[in-house]
């Protein structure tokens, strides 16, 4: 259950005070399908760092999971991403080095989980994705479906309450990019609820509900039809 | 797509799922294997990272190896020099030898030894011969040349290999019989056996009557080049020289009372010499210990600076660790930004760099470690009959723990950057 009231983000930038953010209100349920849109400048990128919790608002309130979050300091900001936050960037953001297992279990290291459990709690994520057989492969032996995949994985893997994508489909060709959306919207029937940010008509139309910013404000929230 | 497989089993709490302990313990393994796989794709950059503690490392293991294994060398000869061995000398003070004024030991000393001082012996005098030049046929040699008794063996526990030494009936006649040591006896082209052969030292002729055990060498000088005649006959060789500088050495009956013979010794040549309560010895009481601590002192003294001069390369080496590793963290924006939105905390990144710039100034050290060790075994092999070296334990393991502190101490600064880096500043970094 997410819950923002009142939320306002002004950056400073030269003695001049900017609003990105202006004053807004959203509850999204625990297992919801929202798509967030909006043009550039629109607000859509501070929006997605606050839910996000790579950044705090100026004002207002965030309630995560019951948990109030907007004022918490970095490293239980990190606490509240490692556990309650699960990130798709839209260029992957794999390590480059390590396999898809490993890097699908790396946010469990900061939890403190040993070797051989964040292992077997990988492997399932994967296996939830659809990429058992290709565990052991590097991201550069991989194509850009199976490594959106693989961050899917990794976002799946500590179980977060919010599933956060940012222009997950941004780097695909189109059929790659309806393989995601469908593995988003079968995520979304299983109970996981899904935020989507992007500014593609298309992709906002096949979440269930749409939320757009216009101007650091909520232009419109529709459920799709 | 794929078939669903079944939900993971629910994680355990994030909170209680590991102990403080254990969950450090995860995060250090995690930090050594990925500073291992970082320093592995890029094995050149490491190495050249390291090479400043490789060459620091090794230069300090080499010095030490080296100096150490002349100490030893040296301990164990004196080590056959009892304890309870000790030396009458003169002594003079700097100031007094720029005037030429020189102290020198008065021959009744000698007999103030023997008739008041009990619990002693093997009282023996050495005088030095003023001409240091031997001949036999159209070969010289030359060399240290010292007259003294027959005790003088004793005291030394150094016995002739062949032949006989000085006898009492020697000194009381002043027979021209001299000992050689082994170097005068090659030098002279002598037979291995030579006793009965003449030499010739000046314009006096002397019988040779036996050659002493070889010694060696230390510090690559060789210790058998000496020549020994009978105390008498080397007084009056020294007839020329008012008063001679001789030594007197003996031997503690009991080596508990070493201290307290030195003091009953000095107490005596004081009143003898007629030496004022507030004026300083003009002689010294020296044992073998006493002489083998001064020289471990020097070599103390010698290690520890040529190490701190070689411990400045390392710093260097610590700043060109510091260097990569702010380039280092520079590249890796992005991974850490990944790491930071995936919920690592300030801490952890900490910890991962630190440890990686730990990594790399360890392995520079054990490497360098085993190239000193290589040098310095190098160095000893091409100097001839110089002693093994020798590297004591306190020297690896503190070269291991110096290594880890600059990693350490350089590394603070690239890892608390990284540390504190934004989330989205570094996630946006291209």
């Amino acid at each position: 259950m997410i819950e923002l009231a009142g939320i306002s983000k002004v950056y400073q930038l030269g003695g001049f005070a900017y609003p990105a953010l202006s004053d807004v209100s959203l509850t999204i349920g625990s297992n919801e399908f929202v798509a967030l849109t909006g043009a550039s400048g629109s607000g859509k990128s501070t929006m997605m760092n606050i839910l996000g919790c790579l950044d705090t608002p100026s004002s207002g309130r965030y309630t995560l999971d019951g948990e109030e979050v907007a004022g918490l300091d970095e490293d239980r900001l990190a606490s509240v991403r490692n556990r309650k936050i699960g990130f798709v960037f839209q260029n992957f953001y794999l390590m480059p080095r390590v396999t898809a297992l490993d890097n699908v279990a790396q946010p469990l290291i900061y939890r403190g989980i040993s070797t051989a459990q964040r292992r077997a709690h990988a492997e399932r994520a994967l296996q939830r994705v659809g990429l058992a057989d290709r565990m052991q492969h590097r991201p550069n032996e991989l194509s850009g479906g199976q490594r959106q995949r693989v961050a899917v994985a990794r976002a799946l893997v500590g179980r977060p309450e919010l599933l956060l994508a940012d222009e997950p489909t941004g780097n695909l060709d189109s059929r790659t990019a309806r393989e995601i959306m469908d593995l988003f919207a079968q995520l979304h029937a299983e109970g996981q609820a899904v935020v989507i940010v992007t500014h593609d008509p298309g992709i906002a139309a096949s979440c269930r509900r749409q939320v757009r910013l216009h101007d650091g404000r909520v232009a419109e929230d529709r459920i799709n039809g | 797509m794929a078939e669903p497989a079944a939900e993971p089993e629910a994680l355990p709490d994030p909170v209680a799922d590991a102990g403080g302990s254990a969950k450090f313990w995860y995060a250090i393994q995690e930090c050594l294997r990925s500073a291992l796989s970082t320093i592995q794709s890029h094995r050149l950059r490491s190495f050249l990272t390291m090479l400043g503690i490789i060459i620091g490392v090794a230069s300090v293991i080499c010095v030490i190896a080296l100096v150490q294994g002349m100490t030893k060398s040296i301990s164990d000869q004196f080590s056959g020099l009892g304890s309870n061995t000790l030396t009458l000398e003169a002594e003079t003070p700097v100031a007094d030898q720029m005037r030429g004024k020189y102290n020198r030991l008065h021959f009744t000393d000698l007999d103030e030894l023997r008739y008041r001082i009990d619990g002693i012996s093997n009282i023996t005098p050495a005088v030095p011969v003023p001409l240091g030049q031997v001949s036999y046929g159209s070969r010289t040699a030359a060399g240290q040349f010292y007259g003294t008794t027959e005790s003088a063996q004793d005291v030394q526990g150094f016995y002739p290999r062949s032949g006989r030494f000085i006898t009492r009936s020697d000194d009381e006649s002043r027979r021209r019989v001299v000992v050689l040591g082994e170097q005068i006896r090659k030098d002279l082209d002598l037979p291995q056996r030579p006793e009965g052969e003449y030499v010739q030292i000046g314009r006096e002729w002397f019988k040779v009557v036996g050659v002493m055990e070889p010694r060696g060498q230390v510090f690559g000088f060789s210790q058998d080049g000496f020549l020994i005649m009978p105390y008498q006959t080397a007084l009056a060789f020294n007839s020329a020289v008012a008063r001679p500088d001789f030594s007197i050495s003996f031997t503690v009956d009991d080596p508990d009372l070493v201290e307290n013979v030195k003091q009953r010794v000095t107490a005596l040549i004081r009143r003898a010499h007629g030496i004022e309560k507030d004026q300083p010895d003009d002689f010294h009481v020296q044992s073998s210990e006493t002489f083998l601590k001064t020289f471990q002192t020097i070599t103390g003294t010698i290690t520890a600076v040529v190490a701190g001069i070689v411990g400045i390369s390392l710093l260097v080496g610590g700043i060109g660790i510091m260097n990569i590793m702010l380039v280092s963290v520079t590249e890796r924006t992005r991974e850490i930004g990944i790491a930071k939105a995936l919920g690592a905390p300030r801490r952890f990144i900490l910890l991962q760099f630190l440890i990686e710039a730990m990594v790399l100034a360890v392995i520079g050290g054990i490497i360098g470690m085993v190239l000193g060790f290589g040098l310095a075994y190098g160095v000893a092999a091409l100097i001839p009959n110089f002693p093994p070296p020798s590297v004591p334990w306190w020297a690896v393991t503190g070269a291991c723990l110096f290594s880890m502190l600059i990693g350490m101490v350089f590394g603070i600064l690239p890892a608390s950057k990284a540390a504190n880096l934004a989330p989205i500043d570094a996630l946006r970094y291209e």
